[in-house]
């Protein structure tokens, strides 16, 4: 599979959040402001290119070769954890000012489960390292791709008529039920 | 089996080691405060509070960015902890409420209709909303939809219902709503909050100088609620039964319905409301906010020494009240005479607001009895001045120091106190005021022949109470008008026989508007009496500078009064406020009450170490245009409430308190004439 192949796969096709459904909880918890969703995207996108290499290290070089890929999850668990608050700590001295634009997001996403995800479908899918940085990035992209045209419609549906029982996330749950539909398209491009 | 548990433990500690190592390189200097706040918020990262997480709520709690409440799942106790963390001050440690600002509702006119926007914010968004009125409520229900504890619904008059039972003051209504009409605020914050632009306001609510909220005790009183009457009164002036007796209402003036009918008598259903608390015999419990051990001297106790300490106590401060005379009460007492204020009421009400824990320390003169100095060594975080305006204007003629003269406050005080003065038999006062009035009207309870009151203008130009000067012609007091002293006439023993005047004659007006009297030459005239009373006005007295400390530093003005900022009450001394008669010079006790808590806000905020600037968009008593009509549809004309006083036979032979209160039926009666009025809307009459 070439390069542009995969980066399509990874935001359209197979994107982590409309069409694999992981990384729920930050899609519907800072979707309600735009400022907020890019905040988060860009976030996502921060740790997922540093955990999604970082893993794929750790499991090559010392799992495989210990032969202990069957404590994979609890390994990329700890790993992304103590990365996560390695970064925060990092950014805080070193670039206060990233850090005041991410830093907040960080401890939110330390384990969520889109980062698990890619890093885990990363290994699966036997990508060379170089694939898994692609893929760890264009998947995060994906991810903040979704995040931001969702919190678009939800500030209008903000503004419009709901019936109460529908009213605010069982509306945001119907309406990303219809845009994850609306990926199905990009089903068998690639 | 054991590589797996050597791979897991290595891993560990590797990752712990790391991370220690790197909060020693990386470590940044943050608030300490910032991680004991942290460690005593709820921790479920709910974002409840309107941050990221509860780390980001305490940097901002730390900040200031945050209400110390912020966080809406932690006990009370935390709450006060954090406070604890973050210093005291008014307001942190006391849950959060929220409050409806507009009860106009449906009855506000609508300007447009957008069919098709049924939110709020959505409607909000076009031209600033359906409604006419720019403040006012649009009725959509975003709070209802923005609460997640069920504690607001729209009431069947088409506003919102805050439960203040439910309410948890987590503050989502007040950022759902567009037009800010609900606000979650501490009592403190309410107490302590200006009359702003912004606010939904009635005209007469504008006017009254204390900022009470008229229409809505009396929309209380109208529903039978007197106790809420009395507490919405209380939020804004602790003297209500000395008000509603004295005050010359200046928000019935500004009365909606006076534009088409006579105004509502907002000042007996204050009175009618008061008396109906003392008469109960039992007082309504007054909430204070929890301490915060500052302290704040009181320099005299009149109305607005009384109405800071009060706020100050409320919102947790521990005022002291140092007063020169043998009792508290000021002008209230030593001015205004029994018949119209009896000291017995003036005495109930005084003790209910030392009650909620103020010292008061009386027969303490500062500069006599105490100096300033001693003041900051005994601990006080500030100073407040309300020395009222005791010094009485000499009329600068000759012959006024022979026996048989008087000054106003002079003579009032001594009354006031009992003791005794010798009294004439035919007696001028000289002044407009209510001073002159006040004198006229004791003396002649106190048995002479025949008062005369001398003042340079006509009636129209009299300063004092309209209802003053028509209960004093009822009573038989003369006028002598257009009349300037020119000398006082005695006999060999220095005894007063006589006042010599010039006619006066109306010229152009002056300055303040009115018309300045001219002397007519050659007019002297001579009244036959053997006491005379001068009342011309009154300045403060500030014999307690120039002892070389502090207080010399103070800027005075030119009519001995104290330079303040009129917004904040502050003087050029940081730690020193002013207000009152001592600021305004002599005026009205409204004005001192509500100067009184306009300095007892700076005074709290100087005391958290806050700048002390005015509150943005304050209105100080000015107008807001849109809401001053010219003419007002929908209104029935309907008699106003007479005021019940004693016969004119009876009462000039006694002290008894002249001017009685309404009946209850008068009460609901005069109450349903109110329009209700908000800035824009009220209640139209049908026909
Ligand atoms: C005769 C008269 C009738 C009035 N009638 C009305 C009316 O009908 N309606 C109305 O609204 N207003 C009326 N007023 C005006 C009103 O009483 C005053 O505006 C009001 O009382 C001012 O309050 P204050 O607290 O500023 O001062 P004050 O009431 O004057 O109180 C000042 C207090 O400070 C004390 N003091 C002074 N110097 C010292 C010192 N060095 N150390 C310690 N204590 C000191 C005094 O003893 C006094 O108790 C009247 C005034 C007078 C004189
Ligand atoms: S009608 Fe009632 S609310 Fe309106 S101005 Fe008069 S007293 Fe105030």
């Amino acid at each position: 599979m070439g390069y542009f192949e995969l980066i399509i796969a990874c935001v359209f096709v197979n994107n982590i959040l409309l069409a694999q459904f992981l990384g729920n909880c930050p899609f519907l918890g800072t979707s309600k402001k735009m400022e907020t969703a890019v905040g988060m995207a860009m976030a996502v996108i921060f740790v997922l290119v540093l955990a999604g290499t970082i893993t794929w290290l750790v499991y090559t070089y010392i799992l495989v070769k210990f032969g202990l890929v069957y404590l994979r999850t609890i390994a990329f668990i700890v790993v992304i954890a103590s990365l996560v608050q390695f970064v925060e700590m990092f950014l805080k001295k070193s670039i206060p000012a990233l850090y005041a634009g991410l830093g907040i997001f960080l401890p939110l996403i330390t384990t969520n489960c889109a980062v698990m995800g890619v890093c885990v479908l990363n290994i699966d899918k036997e990508f060379t390292f170089l694939q898994a940085l692609v893929a760890s990035l264009f998947y995060a992209v994906g991810f903040g791709l979704a995040l931001i045209l969702f919190a678009g419609l939800r500030e209008r549906i903000f503004l419009a008529r709901v019936p109460k029982p529908l009213q605010d996330t069982s509306i945001a749950l119907i309406t990303a039920g219809m845009i994850s539909l609306a990926f199905f398209a990009f089903q068998g491009m690639v | 089996m054991i590589e797996s548990i050597l791979f897991t433990f290595g891993l560990g500690s590797v990752c712990g080691l790391i991370l220690s190592f790197a909060s020693k390189i990386f470590y940044v200097y943050e608030d300490p405060r910032i991680a004991k706040v942290e460690n005593l918020l709820a921790g479920a990262n709910c974002g409840g509070c309107g941050f990221a997480g509860c780390s980001a709520a305490a940097e901002a709690i730390v900040n200031e960015e945050a209400p110390v409440n912020a966080c809406i799942l932690v006990a009370t106790e935390n709450i006060s902890e954090i406070a604890v963390i973050m210093g005291a001050e008014a307001g942190t440690a006391e849950p959060l409420k929220s409050y409806n600002n507009c009860d106009g509702g449906n009855r506000a006119t609508d300007r447009f209709i957008y069919n098709g926007l049924n939110t709020c914010s959505g409607v909000a968004s076009f031209y600033g909303g359906k409604r006419d009125c720019t403040v006012g409520c649009l009725g959509l229900g975003d709070c209802v939809r923005a609460c997640g504890f069920d504690a607001i619904h729209l009431g069947p008059n088409g506003y919102p219902v805050v439960d203040r039972e439910k309410c948890v003051g987590c503050g989502a209504c007040e950022a759902a709503c567009p037009k800010s009409i609900l606000e979650v605020r501490t009592m403190s914050q309410r107490l302590l909050h200006l009359n702003a632009s912004y606010d939904a306001l009635a005209p007469c609510a504008q006017t009254c100088p204390a900022e009470i909220d008229i229409p809505r005790y009396i929309a209380h009183i109208k529903n039978g609620e007197y106790e809420e009457a009395v507490y919405t009164i209380k939020e804004r002036n602790p003297l209500l039964l000395a008000c509603g007796r004295v005050c010359p209402h200046p928000c019935e003036s500004y009365c909606r319905r006076g534009i088409e009918d006579e105004p509502v008598s907002i000042n007996q259903l204050k009175r009618f409301v008061a008396d109906m608390e003392m008469n109960s015999g039992k007082r309504l419990p007054i909430e204070c906010a929890p301490d915060t051990g500052k302290r704040v001297a009181v320099i005299g106790g009149g109305p607005a020494g009384l109405s800071c300490a009060y706020f100050l106590r409320r919102v947790g401060h521990r005022p002291a009240i140092f007063e020169a005379m043998p009792k508290l009460g000021g002008m209230l007492r030593y001015g205004i005479p029994e018949y119209r204020l009896p000291k017995k009421v003036l005495d109930w009400e005084i003790q209910g607001i030392l009650n909620l824990g103020i010292e008061g320390h009386t027969n303490v003169r500062l500069g006599v009895d105490f100096d300033f100095g001693s003041l900051i060594a005994a601990g006080f975080d500030a100073v407040f001045f309300s020395v009222g305006a005791w010094n009485d204007y000499n009329l600068g003629i000759p012959g006024e120091d022979m026996d048989g003269c008087f000054t106003g406050i002079d003579f009032l005080a001594k009354i006031g106190n009992q003791e005794e003065v010798e009294i004439g038999r035919r007696v001028a006062v000289i002044g407009g005021g209510n001073t002159a009035i006040d004198c006229c009207r004791t003396l002649l309870r106190k048995g002479v022949d025949k008062v005369l009151l001398v003042y340079r203008r006509t009636r129209k130009e009299m300063p004092a109470n309209e209802v003053e000067i028509v209960a004093s012609e009822e009573e038989g007091i003369e006028f002598v008008f257009l009349a300037a002293p020119n000398k006082v006439i005695g006999n060999e023993e220095n005894q007063v026989t006589g006042l010599e005047y010039l006619k006066m004659e109306l010229g152009e007006p002056d300055a303040s508007g009115r018309r300045r009297p001219v002397p007519v030459a050659g007019s002297e005239t001579v009244l036959d009496v053997d006491m005379i009373i001068t009342a011309i006005g009154q300045s403060p007295e500030l014999g307690f500078r120039g002892k070389g400390d502090r207080l010399d530093d103070l800027d005075i003005t030119r009519w001995n009064t104290f330079e303040i900022d009129p917004a904040t009450g502050q003087t050029n001394v940081p730690y020193i406020f002013a207000a009152g008669d001592a600021a305004t010079g002599a005026s009205l006790v409204v004005t001192a009450i509500g100067g009184g808590r306009r300095a007892a806000r700076s005074i709290d905020l100087f005391l958290n170490g806050k700048p002390v600037v005015p509150q943005p968009k304050a209105l100080l008593n000015t107008h807001i245009p849109e809401s001053i009509f010219e003419s007002v549809d929908g209104v029935k004309k309907r008699q106003r409430t007479k005021m019940p006083e004693l016969p004119v036979s009876e009462r000039i032979h006694t002290f008894e308190e002249t001017d009685l209160v309404i009946s209850e039926a008068d009460a609901l009666y005069e109450s349903s004439r109110c329009l209700g009025c908000c800035r824009l809307c009220y209640n139209k009459e049908l026909t």
